[in-house]
């Protein structure tokens, strides 16, 4: 056998007690939803791990009535200081069922078990740690002496980080005040209940935050509730589009995270072999269903060959397979209607002439499955070049100079993030300057921080969510003080001595 | 006393590979320009990539199989100024019996000692000597490696060097170690660096024609920068080495996962540039089993599980083969044993 097999390393199982059903989260206690209820699988084995509650309209209403009492009565009245204890407290508990929390996830989801113990949960503690120590600042955030909370938040997440985008709209929500109604994604609601039974065990009062599950329709339900003051989406651009009519004409505040079809410009001297991890990372990383995801990969036409045949040779190295595996490398796709998806696109892409190759690796017999697979030769017009795939398929185009790059770069409906990489410092931010992306990576590709505002530019959203800028997505700016006389110039010159400061 | 100056157009010895890829008039400024045109290296993605191989889990089969794979990857080494013929002689006797409680525990690749010491290890290895092997016309056996070109720093005229590795061939060393000149290295006189691994590659040979081994120690921790350790890399095998090695122990830090993964790659490019392969050698700091399989794991994949093997990997290590023996014993009796399980030499 060769070393390469490496032995089955599976994380054990038995640290995640799962219910076999599970209610919905309202008002601090779990309880019976009124919709039919829903089976959520591993898209691994399409074993069944538990039972979901569908949330109906009355559910949705319980559910934003106990966010608003919670925050009449309690939340809105209590001190910053005291808000940040109990995210500390959420961000502590975060850490303590880390390992708990990675499996439910990627079985839930099929991301693999690396990245979700050694990125996903890691960010979910550092994102709620990130804003606790905010709740007690707001007036230092750049928007003015006494910003308010709006309200009620209703927050919609996608499934492709369904604990991390959690905490991105949930700890900027509390920390600034706010209560929230956050209904995760159909396919993966399995950590959200996990974190309800977290904000049980932190005792957060009840109503600050409530999770209600279902499909679009609970979603839709929730977003056109009105004693919502504010909603927060993160997926599709065309729900995104959707959730934009819905509240148009309405005094709730918007933020939506959308798609992307990310460039990642690598120049003719950038650091060869970083630059071959950063392409897989960047279309590779969670089965590519990342909405940043770098899938277009615009290399310079001189060294397009060299940088292929390394990308190809890479690609052999994966490991496509169990998600609870150690090993693994790439996971499942996360539901059958994903797959067809990127399966469809890809056809697509073979039949408009772009050169498919595919990584060779064995896919199992149950489940989601997509190997890692690249088309060469891709034009600006294919589809595969302008669609988000959302899935492990790379496009590569090639540029001869960084205006071509630029504009190749920038001719998309998107604008979420891009990659430059270059050896040459003045390079890279020349070219980043002229980016319209929201998030521009040099050298990497894929990092996040909670103190980095992320953000796209046209169809890919707006909003910023992240860093001191997130805040503001769930603050009404203070009145700022009127100026008592106006500013006074000195007219003594400084002298030199003090000039030369 | 004459120092050595740099004439503007000073033509480098012929190294067969340097003709090859440089092309016949092989002057210090082609290979310089050869050296900086190099694509650079991203300290921050490097190390990123190597802590990734480091996350493998490697349980098991896949342990027992890279336990004894370490092993026969060993140059089990002492370096010390205290090194007497008994201590040496002690050295090789833990090499042929590593542990003494289990038979079938596969032999180091070499012991790795100074060059006054060559003797005693050859006698003590006796039979199982390599060279004693060789000659008898079989393969295998315990290599005798020296370190020389007055290791550790190298800080010694041409001659001398010349002379501390012509010496341990003669003594029966059937590879040697030697630094390069740092000094020359940092200060941009990349020929002169290459003359002295050409000029010690021929000290290598044996009076039948034949060559001892050549490891270049590039002594990473003195280079500093990956770009050098990089540019390094391609110089030494350009001037004829049969290995490139991180360091000499005695600078700290010594062999780390990021200079070695950066090593492979160059050993991977060349390979892909030539066909021909070159050996890479780790060495200092690697103490525990944990740590060297994150050094299999990243050989494996990557310049491929081929390398794999005595002649194109080892571990400069002294502690590391008690830990290894250590935990090769818990794999065969489930339990783990103490230090006092395992020999000192």
């Amino acid at each position: 056998m060769s070393f390469l097999e490496y032995a089955p390393a599976p994380e054990s199982r038995s640290i995640l007690n799962l219910r076999d059903q599970y209610g919905l989260f309202i008002d601090g206690e779990f309880v019976d939803g009124h919709g039919t209820p829903f089976q959520t699988i591993s898209p691994a084995t399409e074993e069944r791990l538990a039972t979901i509650a569908t949330a109906d309209s009355s559910d949705v209403d319980a559910a934003v009535a106990a966010a608003r009492r919670a925050y009449d009565r309690v939340w809105s009245r209590m001190s910053g200081s005291d808000r940040g204890k109990y995210l500390f407290r959420i961000a502590r508990l975060v850490q303590e069922r880390a390992r708990e929390l990675a499996v439910a996830e990627s079985l839930d989801n099929g991301k693999p078990i690396k990245e979700s113990r050694d990125v996903d949960v890691p960010l979910v503690a550092a994102w709620f740690f990130y804003y606790a120590g905010w709740a007690d600042k707001l007036e230092h955030a750049g928007l003015g002496p006494a910003p308010r909370a709006l309200g009620v938040a209703a927050q919609v997440i996608p499934w492709n980080f369904p604990l991390l985008m959690l905490a991105w709209k949930i700890a900027p929500a509390l920390a600034a005040g706010n209560t929230v109604v956050l209904k995760p994604a159909e396919t993966t609601p399995l950590t959200a209940l996990l974190f309800a039974e977290i904000v049980q065990q932190a005792d957060l009062p009840a109503g600050v935050v409530n999770i209600v599950t279902g499909a679009g329709e609970t979603g839709r339900d929730l977003v056109a509730h009105p004693d919502v003051n504010k909603v927060a989406f993160t997926g599709s651009t065309a729900v995104g589009r959707e959730i934009a009519r819905t509240v148009a004409g309405t005094s709730k505040k918007l933020t939506l995270e959308l798609g992307g079809k990310a460039a990642n410009i690598v120049f003719d001297d950038a650091p060869i072999d970083q630059a071959v991890e950063g392409i897989v990372n960047g279309i590779f990383f969670n089965q590519g269903h990342v909405c940043c995801a770098g899938s277009r990969l615009l290399v310079q036409e001189s060294i397009h060959d060299e940088v292929v045949e390394r990308l190809k040779s890479r690609l052999s190295t994966l490991r496509l397979g169990d998600p609870l595996d150690k090993n693994t490398d790439i996971g499942a796709i996360n539901s059958a209607e994903q797959l067809q998806r990127i399966r469809e696109l890809s056809d697509i892409g073979e039949a408009e002439g772009a050169e498919r190759w595919t990584a060779d690796c064995e896919i199992p017999e149950n489940g989601f499955w997509f190997a890692p697979t690249i088309f060469d030769n891709v034009s600006t017009s294919h589809r595969i070049a302008r669609e988000e795939i959302f899935g492990p398929v790379l496009s590569v185009l090639t540029f001869r100079t960084p205006a071509e790059a630029i504009a190749k770069a920038n001719n998309t409906p998107y604008g979420l993030s891009a990659g430059i990489w270059s050896e040459k410092g003045s390079r890279i931010l020349a070219v980043a300057d002229k980016l319209r992306a929201g998030v521009v990576w040099a050298n990497t590709f894929n990092r996040f921080d909670p103190a980095s505002p992320f953000g796209g530019y046209k169809e890919s959203g707006y909003g910023r969510e992240g860093g001191r800028h997130g805040l503001g997505a769930y603050l009404v700016p203070g009145r700022s003080l009127a100026p008592a006389s106006p500013l006074r110039i000195p007219a003594v010159r400084p002298t030199r001595k003090g000039a030369s400061k | 006393m004459t120092i050595e100056t740099t004439p503007p157009v000073r033509t480098l010895a012929p190294a067969a590979r340097a003709v090859e890829v440089l092309g016949g008039d092989l002057t210090e400024g082609s290979l310089r320009r050869y050296l900086n045109g190099i694509p650079g290296v991203d300290a921050v993605g490097l190390e990123q990539r190597a802590a990734g191989l480091g996350t493998r889990s490697i349980k098991t089969t896949s342990k027992k199989w890279a336990l004894d794979t370490v092993i026969e990857l060993i140059d089990l080494t002492t370096l010390e100024g205290a090194d007497t013929p008994g201590k040496v002689r002690s050295l090789a006797a833990k090499a042929l019996t590593p542990d003494p409680s289990d038979p079938s525990t596969p032999r180091p690749a070499a012991v790795c000692v100074y060059g006054d010491m060559v003797p005693y290890a050859v006698e003590a290895l006796g039979a199982a000597h390599a060279g004693a092997v060789r000659r008898a016309g079989g393969t295998g056996g315990v290599n005798v490696a020296a370190v020389a070109t007055a290791f550790p720093s190298g800080r010694a005229s041409l001659k001398v060097k010349l002379a501390d590795t012509a010496e341990a061939v003669a003594a029966g060393a059937d590879e040697i170690d030697m630094v390069i000149d740092r000094g020359a290295f940092l200060s941009g006189r990349y020929g002169l660096v290459f003359d002295e691994i050409v000029a010690v590659k021929e000290a290598c040979r044996r009076e039948d024609g034949t060559y001892a081994h050549l490891k270049v120690i590039l002594e990473t921790g003195e280079l500093n920068t990956y770009d050098n350790v990089r540019r390094a890399s391609w110089l030494s095998i350009l001037a004829g080495g049969d290995f490139i090695k991180t360091s000499t122990g005695k600078v700290s830090p010594a062999a780390t996962l990021p200079v070695t993964l950066l090593m492979l790659e160059v050993v991977r490019d060349w390979h892909l540039l030539t066909g021909e392969e070159i050996g890479v050698k780790p060495a200092g700091g690697i103490r525990s089993s944990k740590d060297a399989i994150k050094y299999l794991v990243t050989v494996a994949e990557t310049v491929g599980e081929r390398w794999l093997q005595p002649h194109l990997f080892r571990f400069g290590a002294s502690s590391l083969l008690n830990d290894v023996l250590l935990q090769r014993q818990k794999l065969a009796t489930g339990h783990y044993s103490g230090a006092d399980y395992v020999t000192i030499d």
